[in-house]
């Protein structure tokens, strides 16, 4: 065919409800988006607040007692803090898969999207834990 | 000929193996504070206070600090390297990454050594 090595035109399906609806990532793909967007979230804002908060409340009595049981009293923060520590689970989890692959371990699909669900699972499991610990 | 990007990586080995490392001391020092919190709960200010005066809280602190700005560094470089694609804006994000990074240093060296 002639029109065989001419650059065909293909459709781009890159639009917002496509990405949304039409687009199916694999779970393994999943926990790797979602590795980038809670390490981009830890590297700001949220490095900044854990700073500011560990600055406060160890720079005197009153600044102690201010985070513990003024600041961090406020829903905003909590729902905030709860975003950080799901961010900090994810990374972990999904951290120590990477590094298992890494070692060739779980390189299988089906041992490969069985460890997905399992970062996704125990670090939703982890912030619910810590989150009612919060509450 | 070899087409080298200013903006680039830096071709090698290095900063991906900085990465793991880095990633596993950040993870021993996470699993050893929160052990530390969760023993001491609730927290009281003296218990916080004393914890942090200790030398070995002070170095594994400041050892953490550096090993999560360099495993920053490599992973926002990696997001700024596949989605900001003109070299000008993208040299600009890396310098201004690195400032909030040294600036989270100082702040934390700060914070350790009052």
């Amino acid at each position: 065919m002639a029109s065989a090595s001419a650059k065909k035109i293909r459709p781009k399906y890159l639009n917002l409800p496509a990405i949304l609806f039409e687009i199916r990532l694999p779970v393994p793909g999943w926990v790797s988006i979602l590795h980038r967007i809670s390490g981009a979230l830890l590297f700001f804002p949220f490095t900044a607040w854990v700073l500011y908060l560990l600055d406060t409340s160890l720079r005197s009595e009153q600044g102690f007692q201010y985070v513990k049981t003024q600041y961090l009293d406020l829903t905003l923060v909590k729902l905030g803090l709860l975003v950080l520590i799901w961010a900090y689970c994810h990374h972990f989890c999904a951290g120590i898969r990477y590094l298992l692959l890494d070692l060739d371990k779980g390189i299988e699909l089906r041992t490969a999207r069985i460890t997905s669900w399992l970062v996704i699972g125990v670090s939703l499991a982890l912030t619910a834990l810590f989150g009612a610990k919060l509450w | 000929m070899v087409k080298r990007l200013v903006v680039g990586a830096h071709y090698g080995l290095r900063d991906w193996l900085a990465q793991r490392i880095t990633a596993v001391i950040i993870a021993l020092y996470s699993l050893i504070a929160a052990a530390i919190v969760l023993i001491n709960t609730p927290l009281t200010y003296a218990v916080w206070k004393d914890l942090f005066a200790q030398g070995w809280m002070r170095v594994a602190t400041l050892l953490f600090a550096a090993s999560l700005v360099w495993h920053t560094w490599v992973g926002v470089r990696d997001i700024l390297m596949d989605y900001i694609k003109p070299d000008g804006l993208r040299l600009t994000l890396q310098v201004l990454v690195l400032l909030v990074l040294a600036g989270y240093f100082g702040w934390a060296v700060q914070i350790l050594f009052r």
